[in-house]
């Protein structure tokens, strides 16, 4: 029993070359396969570490599943009349090909006056309203349907929006042109910016280039005069600590986080921004 | 008999080896063709040369190449000139309005989602019934633009390979099918589209058409790795969607038919061929039928029917007669 010896292969050589070479298939196949599985979780880390907080357009679901349910398929990007959304790139990992909102270059001013960004979604990754089922935080949810000053004198005056995606925080007050008590003359942000919005007293229908509508303000309050959603900002005199009277860009609960502040906001950089995915009073 | 014609047709896609068939399982008329190509002596260089003088040279990679393109080129005409004929990219799009969702995209974003709406199902259902009808891969080599550069990078690579500089290593067909199921399961397990995030195929389409980035340099490495290292490698041995797309086109009507008594068995088809074992038939002696479907995992792109020089292999719409 012991000395019970292997059967040579017939054929010898020819058949070992056969099964060596089906060995070797083998291995490689099972390193490609840790390979690809490998690489492909590697887009877990740009998510995981969120490296960049991506504002995401109107109406999106709750990161994670805003991530899993985008198809990745830029619709959103085609529909958008000023171009603020934009896709991401493999540098977000998980998140290639998901549309997000780079404000301060370019901010949803809804000139689309529908938010057409939803409509527009295959998946159900942007929603007018989110289904019961899916989750939400009552801090996002808008207390009033948002009133889009544009149409305030159509028959319907309010936004299809449930939720806000954001909301703007006066980051460096002492920077702020009004608190300084300063005004702002000529266009905007410079000469060079390619920036665009709608002014109605210009065109309902067409944004144009900010660089084009030049301002001549005593008092600078672009944030408050360019804020497309009624009664989301206004400027409040407000005592400092020094005892003096300033007057102050102040955010109300309507905010929706659109970004357009942050956008006009003439200083470098920006004295008023918008936190992603932040809500009221929270 | 029929049914496993079918189910053999998937076991060979998901990886198994094509089946000798039993000497019970041809049919009369096929032993009969193939007793009398034993003693049959051709001269295959003159037959060759003849068939050649008659050929329409690269025929259906012309048409193929142009339906490729136009498809490609629409999507990106449509948002740069504002057309809206065809909305979005390969993983979604509009149609004129109508709903066109890729159905791998749709299944990693249902997987990982966990929730479907009623625009989803719509659009994979309408994506469905249209590759159902046209051949289910007919999707990778008829309008999947990583399929376009990476079957030029073929060419680089055999060429290569024909000149001694690099040596072509195959994997085992299988670990395609790992690969779908374990795709499938990190979406599920994640909640995130894991396979999305490598898919050449969303990649190169969104690059078209909404401008290039860093993601390109990942198709880039694939490509590099086809051309060095493995023949059309992620086509053959990665691609979750061709085998999604490939379970679709099973019991469908367009299909590559091939005819036994027309064949020389030179064995040219198999060599321009992404998917070489759904030619197996071909070899002498093992059709076990006079006429021939070709399986599930061919990918119609007709660089078989351009190659053949005697006419043994064609495109077929079952039911109808032959179109070409």
């Amino acid at each position: 029993m012991t000395t019970e010896k292997k059967p040579a292969a017939p054929g010898g050589g020819a058949i070992n070359k056969r099964k060596l070479e089906e060995r070797r298939r083998f291995l490689r196949s099972i390193i490609l396969g840790a390979a690809v599985l490998g690489i492909s979780t590697l887009g877990y880390i740009p998510v995981a570490s969120a490296w960049r907080v991506r504002m995401r357009p109107p109406g999106a679901l709750e990161e994670s599943d805003f991530l899993s349910s985008c198809i990745k398929c830029g619709q959103c990007v085609q529909v958008c009349p000023v171009q603020a959304i934009k896709l991401d790139d493999l540098d977000q990992g998980f998140g290639v090909g998901v549309p997000y909102i780079d404000s301060r270059k370019q901010a949803c001013d809804f000139s689309c006056d529908a938010v057409q960004c939803i409509l527009a979604c295959p998946t159900g990754a942007l929603v007018y309203k989110k289904p019961p089922f899916m989750p939400s935080r009552s801090e996002m949810k808008v207390a009033a349907p948002p009133i889009l000053l544009a149409k305030e004198k159509d028959p319907e005056p309010t936004l299809n929006l449930r939720e806000r995606a954001g909301l703007a925080r006066l980051a460096r007050p002492d920077a702020c042109l009004a608190v300084l008590g300063k005004g702002c003359k000529g266009p905007a942000r410079g000469a060079d910016f390619k920036g665009v919005m709608r002014f109605v007293e210009v065109d309902r229908w067409k944004p144009i280039p900010l660089r084009d509508h030049p301002f001549d303000l005593p008092l600078c309050d672009l944030c408050v005069r360019t804020c497309p959603i009624k009664g989301a900002i206004s400027l409040e005199a407000v005592v400092d600590k020094n005892g003096i009277k300033r007057m102050t860009p102040t955010v109300h609960e309507p905010c929706l986080g659109c970004g357009v502040c942050e956008m006009v906001c003439p200083v470098e950089s920006a004295a008023i921004v918008v936190d992603p995915r932040k809500g009221w009073g929270a | 008999m029929m049914n496993n014609k079918y189910l053999d047709s998937v076991r060979v896609m998901l990886g198994g080896e094509p089946r000798k068939m039993d000497a019970s399982e041809f049919t009369e008329e096929a032993k009969t063709i193939h007793f009398y190509k034993k003693n049959e002596t051709l001269d295959f260089v003159a037959l060759k040369k003849e068939a050649r003088a008659h050929q329409k040279k690269g025929k259906w990679l012309k048409r193929r190449w142009a339906a490729l393109l136009a498809i490609n080129l629409l999507f990106v005409v449509s948002y740069w000139f504002d057309i809206q004929i065809l909305e979005g990219a390969l993983t979604a799009s509009r149609m004129l309005g109508f709903h066109l969702i890729d159905l791998n995209s749709a299944l990693q974003v249902m997987l990982a989602h966990k929730h479907i709406i009623v625009n989803l199902f719509i659009g994979t259902g309408t994506v469905f019934v249209l590759w159902l009808l046209l051949g289910g891969r007919t999707f990778c080599s008829w309008v999947c633009p990583y399929h376009f550069l990476a079957e030029n990078a073929e060419r680089l690579h055999v060429w290569l390979v024909g000149k001694k500089i690099v040596t072509d290593h195959a994997f085992h067909r299988g670990v395609r099918t790992m690969f779908w199921a374990l795709f499938a399961l990190m979406a599920i397990i994640t909640g995130y589209t894991v396979f999305e995030t490598i898919s050449p195929t969303g990649i190169v389409s969104r690059a078209l058409i909404y401008g290039p980035g860093v993601a390109l340099g990942w198709v880039a490495v694939l490509l590099m790795f086809e051309v060095f290292y493995s023949r059309r490698a992620w086509c053959r041995y990665v691609c979750p969607i061709g085998l999604t797309y490939g379970f679709v086109g099973v019991f469908s009507p367009l299909h590559v038919t091939y005819k036994l008594a027309d064949c020389h068995h030179e064995g040219e088809c198999r060599k321009v061929c992404e998917v070489p074992h759904v030619l197996d038939c071909v070899i002498k002696g093992r059709a076990p039928a006079a006429q021939l479907d070709i399986g599930a995992d061919c990918t119609r792109c007709g660089m078989c029917i351009d190659v053949c020089p005697s006419g043994a292999l064609a495109f077929e719409i079952k039911g109808l007669r032959k179109i070409m």
